[in-house]
């Protein structure tokens, strides 16, 4: 099979309040992407944008960014849902041979959008929503039936809010660098039992974008250290109702995980995988999804966190950039991930460069408690 | 390089004005499990599913992870894509990019709607500019009586013509078992209805259906294992070029004629008139089953008129377009596009019933949403 290389990533910084329509923050980052991976948009044959028409306030959410994006005279379309979905179509698109250069964009406007109300929409219409659940309560579901599954401690949870706020202070684009303690995370305010402000992520505004190249394109078009291959990919969605899966389970994303390392030649993640960004949209999420990455064990996620195994200077840096709970524009999430991960492969990740890294792994997720995930590994 | 791609089967629910009867999760499961028994699979057989329709019609967030019960996708790959009117050529295209990329040998695509939960117009007015553009462009009427009569003003086609096309696709819908609104009409009763907005009158316009389409993909070597005779995948082609209404061409159609050549271009096909055997075209309304017909290359500009009153797009013409009645007599916006493809492919497998028209050897499907978007897919019963 032809193989697939990102040649080119952007990011603005996250920041809340974002004075820029959509279109200005697609166009800043589509520029840029084009920019990093030395190429202008008469190269580009193709652009997937990822948006949702919910979080955007308007219906038909690519029509806003269509000119931004570059996409005239090209071929375009759009994923709903998390940029890792959106970079998954993406390199189809090329491996279909249709297709030679993607530009991949995601834009989110979170503090435009109200969180409640467009996340209840998530959840069966007839039964479900009229509870007035949401992201963060379902989220508190998932924490505590993880809890009990495991006899986990929230200040476990806490250490993950704490070190991925730590890892953002060497992040320029991050939103909430911060030095904070356990005791903080306890303290802050609690938003659905046993989850506080501090382990959840905040909402944000930003866009990212990539640039992915079929192999022979790539290898015209961009040096050898841009150049981040795209090795394998998996995805896999569980079932829709909450009550219908065990929340501490996460057998969509080993199924996801098993499909990415199949396909990368990954036998042994810890060992193998050099820096990892996973969805921590809140803070049990990590220990949750690195166990179900085959990290670890089930239920000693946490364990191995407080062993130091996933800090910055550990066994497998998790979620150097600070990870979604420093900054997290929802759906541009994955596309920031999988941007971080090259510029940690091209060793340009500056202050939050975690060492000599080979392999990475980004991982992105869909749907609510991470009913849905898309795994992949990029390499040199 | 990708891997060539058939449709190997093609499903879709009996469309309604109202289906009281069902939950859009259900509508799903009838159209996915019909797709599997035209193609004679189970659920097991399938690799990974995409599915897609407009999220504010039914006001349901993540719809791929919603409908999981309804596509069979426990702890099978699933995403959504979306964009707006063009949806489900776009599903369909992706249910092709699947299969192209070797990444997946069956898949299953799904468009759908129940748009008698939604407040349709509103919700498509949204699409527009807020501050530029909304408040003259809102809803889907507008920009289409606004290219006609600058197409009538620029050629002197009628709204007569447009007349033909309506009752030419009204008139077809009664072959098709599946067809929301089926009705006996003439030129005179199309002329007659009333006038939504100038020149497109009440039977020129699609309705808003309930209902889902779902259309099975496979690679080469599965298709014809599969398939006594698959529609194979010649080409697919979009293009969404405008963010402004205000930016449009209004005589003819930019984006189905770039898109149009770009796919007559990978497909070899250049007499499109003469080449394709039939057309499921995505007409919403029937002005510009006459206009559009110039930015498909099937004559110069300004011509469309003369090919429209003299039947050559009639059941019994030199191409036949939309047997199965369009969009005028059906339209569940997200499974809208993917019901042009897959009765297109069901004229290629010799699957269309009483709409059949004999021997399909090449066929066209489009889409168009959006700010006047338009997709486009070329199907054959060789292979590609």
């Amino acid at each position: 099979m032809e193989r697939v290389a990102i040649i080119g990533v952007a990011q603005t910084k996250y920041e809340q309040n974002k004075p820029e329509t959509f279109a200005e923050l697609v166009y800043d980052v589509t520029r840029r992407a084009l920019e990093d991976a030395g190429i202008t948009r008469d190269e580009v044959d193709n652009v997937v944008s990822v948006s949702s028409d919910f979080w955007d306030g308007r219906t038909i959410s690519s029509m806003a960014i269509s000119d931004a994006s570059g996409a005239f005279g090209k071929d375009i379309t759009t994923v709903e849902g998390d940029g890792t979905f959106g970079a998954l179509y993406g390199m189809m698109r090329i491996l279909s041979g249709s297709f030679g250069v993607t530009l991949v964009c995601a834009h989110h406007k979170g503090t435009e959008s109200n969180m409640n109300g467009i996340t209840n929409c998530a959840f069966d219409p007839l039964v479900e929503r009229r509870l007035g659940i949401d992201a963060v309560s379902s989220a508190a579901l998932q924490a505590r039936r993880y809890m009990t599954r495991y006899a986990l401690k929230e200040e476990q949870f806490a250490l993950v809010s704490v070190k991925n706020h730590g890892n953002a202070m060497r992040n320029p684009l991050a939103l909430f660098p911060m030095e904070i303690t356990v005791e903080d995370v306890m303290n802050s305010r609690k938003l659905a039992d046993p989850l506080k402000l501090l382990d959840c992520s905040p909402v944000s505004d930003g866009a990212a974008a990539l640039v992915l190249a079929a192999e022979r394109q790539a290898k015209k078009l961009s040096t050898h250290k841009k150049r981040v291959w795209l090795l394998g990919v998996g995805h896999c969605s569980d079932a829709h109702h909450l009550g219908d899966r065990d929340l501490a389970d996460t057998r969509a994303l080993k199924d996801a995980a098993r499909r990415a390392y199949a396909m990368a030649g990954i036998n042994d993640p810890l060992r193998e995988i050099d820096v990892a960004e996973v969805y921590d949209a809140f803070s049990y999420m990590e220990p949750l999804w690195l166990e179900g990455l085959g990290v670890c064990e089930d239920g000693r996620g946490c364990e191995y966190l407080e062993r130091g195994w996933f800090d910055f200077e550990g066994r497998l840096p998790v979620n150097p950039s600070g990870g979604r709970l420093s900054a997290h524009a929802v759906q541009v999430a994955g596309l920031a991930e999988l941007a971080e991960c090259a510029l940690q492969i091209r060793g340009e990740a500056g202050e939050h460069q975690a060492g000599e890294v080979k392999t990475a792994l980004a991982h992105g997720v869909n749907g609510m408690c991470g009913q849905s995930h898309c795994v992949w590994i990029l390499g040199r | 390089m990708g891997k060539r791609v058939g449709i190997i089967g093609v499903g879709q629910t009996h469309h309604a004005a109202k289906r009281l009867d069902a939950s859009g999760v259900e509508i799903i499961a009838e159209a996915v499990t019909r797709a599997l028994d035209d193609a004679a699979l189970t659920i097991a057989d399938i690799d990974a599913m995409v599915i897609g329709n407009m999220d504010h019609f039914e006001n349901i967030n993540y719809v791929d992870m919603w409908a999981v019960d309804g596509l069979g996708a426990c702890m099978k790959p699933v995403f959504k894509v979306t964009t707006g009117g063009t949806t489900g050529t776009t599903v369909g295209a992706c249910g092709y990019y699947h299969c192209a990329s070797g990444l997946f040998d069956v898949v299953l695509a799904v468009g759908w709607e129940k748009n008698s939960e939604s407040d349709t117009q509103a919700a498509i007015a949204t699409c527009s500019n807020p501050a530029l553009e909304r408040d003259f462009f809102a809803g889907a009427i507008g920009p289409l009586a606004t290219e006609y009569s600058m197409y009538m003003k620029a050629y002197g086609a009628t709204e007569e013509d447009a007349a033909i096309v309506a009752a030419r696709d009204r008139n077809n819908a009664l072959n098709n078992p599946y067809a929301h609104s089926r009705q006996q009409v003439t030129v005179e009763d199309v002329l007659k209805s009333p006038m939504l907005s100038y020149p497109i009158k009440f039977l020129d316009m699609c309705p808003r259906s309930d209902g889902a389409c779902a259309v099975i993909f496979a690679v080469e070597e599965k298709a014809k294992r599969l398939c006594a005779k698959p529609a194979w995948v010649h080409a697919s082609v979009v293009r969404h070029d405008y963010t402004h209404f205000g930016d449009l061409e209004w005589t003819f159609m930019p984006t189905l004629e770039r898109a149009s050549a770009e796919a007559y271009k990978l497909a070899g096909i250049t007499n499109p008139l003469k080449e394709f055997d039939v057309a499921e075209l995505y007409l919403p309304a029937s002005t510009c089953g006459v206009k559009w017909m110039d930015s498909l290359w099937f004559c110069e500009h300004g011509e469309a008129p003369k090919l429209v009153r003299k039947g050559t797009f009639q059941m019994d013409g030199e191409l036949p377009i939309n047997p199965s009645g369009g969009v005028i007599s059906t339209n569940p916006i997200g499974a809208t596009g993917l019901i042009r493809v897959g009765e297109a492919a069901w004229q290629i497998m010799g699957r269309a019933g009483a709409r059949q028209v004999e021997n399909v050897r090449k066929a066209l499907a489009t889409g168009f949403g959006g700010c006047s978007w338009s997709d486009v897919m070329i199907l054959g019963a060789d292979l590609p």
